[in-house]
């Protein structure tokens, strides 16, 4: 059993009654050559990073070495929004302060790279204290999510070095945006479809750090992405479908990737990081 | 970066941020240094080329180099303080910013290191992405290591019969070899060897080589 494809993922979801999470760890387990078990065991210590860090962003005072990030996941979770419901305006609280706490130099879980590592964990923990969902679901949303991100790594790339931001943030939240789906109980096809309209929305996204360092907008494009993937999951589970299929759009992604300027991927030479005020503070970190 | 082939490559590693190849792989670097030397570290003089040297301060490139050489894994949250614990323990270290040339990957670093017996290496690592690393020279001879696998590294003068010897002690023990590389100044010079294994072989086991070899290390997988 294997899978290359998002469309081949599903099908053997769907052909086996499983959820997407159980077929990823199955060929997990398969490939490594160890117990489904222990993969899942694996598994349960990231999680339990992921929510350390979760906790940790939104309470504690963090600053980076730089200066150029920290405090924003705490401030917004202590507030009351005015637009976003209170659920969602914690989740954006949450993807903010591990991403903070990535640039500060705490523990995260990258996922899929460090600099958007707040994306998954920020919608696993919505869709734990929304949904009520429970631990062991949980993991296997983890897994689901994975899928996702090995796809996306084998038929494009998850580097902003070779696709941009897109690679990055893009592929994180279309990892949420499925995992969310799934954890709200839609079908193999609208994961595909949540994982499709979410990087449709991203795609051409340009990987531009201030500085060179995993800040600013890194920071941001971590509430980004978690808003676009609970869009996405949203929109795939009110039975609106992505007109372009899933693995058509991955591999948009990837030529979008090739077609990007060097200046634009991780190079610090274009986008914000070449602005009259990115360049100021490119002087005075390094 | 390479294509992800294990879930474990999309969700992890788990590390101190903020960056896999700044900070994860340069923790890396820094233990496998320490592995090499095959003592603590008491000096080191740290070369940061190109994007390391550029953006490393930022990254937290330093305190993740110290911190490997004090033998701290990715992630361990001591790692933001490393600096102050490598001078608390009395460990003499020094930063330089050089250019290497063209032939060298951005994120490479070189560390001149030295242990208490007046043991010292030059070793040069590199940033592969996704927090992976490589060696690619050891007192400047080529190689090649992941820090993956079991790794038995030999340097020796270049002359017949070593890797035979080697590979025959590795097969004797029923360990099977995944990735092999062999390099030498010019004929008859010093030579490595480097050896990455499946499994671990007994320490005892290389007696007959170090009779013949200047070093030979066994090295644990580090991640």
């Amino acid at each position: 059993m294997d899978y290359n494809s998002i469309q081949q993922l599903l099908k053997l979801a769907a052909r086996n009654n499983k959820r997407i999470g159980e077929i990823v760890l199955a060929v997990e387990a398969e490939k490594e050559n160890e117990s489904p078990d222990t993969i899942r065991g694996q598994m349960v210590i990231s999680w339990e990073v992921m929510k350390q860090s979760l906790k940790k962003g939104v309470t504690e005072d963090i600053r980076s070495i730089s200066g150029l990030s920290g405090g924003d996941g705490k401030l917004f979770f202590a507030r009351q929004p005015k637009y976003l419901s209170p659920h969602i305006s914690k989740a954006v609280a949450w993807a903010l302060g591990v991403a903070e706490v990535n640039a500060a130099m705490g523990r995260i879980v990258a996922c899929p790279t460090a600099g958007s590592s707040g994306i998954v964990p920020a919608a696993l923990m919505l869709a734990k204290e929304r949904l009520a969902v429970d631990e062991e679901k949980i993991i296997t949303a983890l897994f689901t999510a994975a899928g996702i991100g090995i796809i996306c790594s084998v038929n494009a790339s998850i580097s902003g070095a070779e696709g941009g931001c897109q690679a990055e943030t893009g592929v994180a939240a279309a990892m949420a945006a499925g995992a969310l789906t799934e954890l709200a109980g839609g079908s193999p096809t609208m994961v595909g479809h949540a994982v499709a309209l979410c990087l449709s929305n991203m795609l051409g996204l340009v990987c531009d750090p201030v500085a060179g360092l995993v800040e600013v907008p890194c920071v941001l494009r971590n509430a980004g992405g978690l808003m676009q993937a609970v869009l996405a999951a949203e929109l795939a589970l009110s039975g609106i479908q992505s007109r372009i299929p899933v693995d058509e759009v991955i591999e948009a992604m990837n030529e979008v990737g090739d077609s990007l300027p060097e200046s634009l991927r991780e190079t610090a030479l274009g986008g914000l990081a070449n602005t009259p005020t990115g360049n100021q503070y490119r002087k005075k970190v390094q | 970066m390479g294509k992800a082939d294990s879930v474990f490559e999309v969700i992890g590693p788990i590390m101190i941020g903020p960056s896999s190849s700044h900070t994860a792989a340069a923790v890396r670097i820094g233990l496998i240094s320490r592995a090499i030397l095959g003592e603590s570290v008491k000096k080191a003089i740290i070369q940061l080329h190109g994007s390391y040297a550029l953006t490393g301060k930022g990254h937290g490139t330093d305190k993740a180099l110290i911190a490997g050489l004090l033998g701290l894994d990715a992630a361990d949250e001591r790692i933001k303080s490393a600096l102050e614990i490598a001078k608390d323990v009395g460990i003499i270290f020094e930063f330089q910013k050089v250019d290497l040339g063209d032939d060298f990957p951005p994120n490479t670093v070189r560390l001149l290191i030295e242990g208490p017996t007046q043991v010292h290496f030059e070793i040069t690592g590199v940033s592969v992405g996704g927090g992976n690393i490589g060696v690619i020279e050891i007192n400047g001879l080529s190689v090649q290591i992941s820090g993956e696998y079991h790794t038995l590294i030999s340097i020796h003068n270049d002359r017949p019969g070593i890797v035979a010897k080697a590979t025959a002690i590795i097969a004797q023990h029923k360990v099977n070899i995944s990735n092999m590389c062999v390099s030498r100044q010019r004929r008859g010079g010093l030579a490595a060897m480097v050896v990455e294994m499946d499994q671990s072989l007994p320490p005892e086991a290389l007696s007959e080589l170090e009779d013949k070899a200047q070093i030979v290390r066994l090295i644990p997988p580090i991640y």
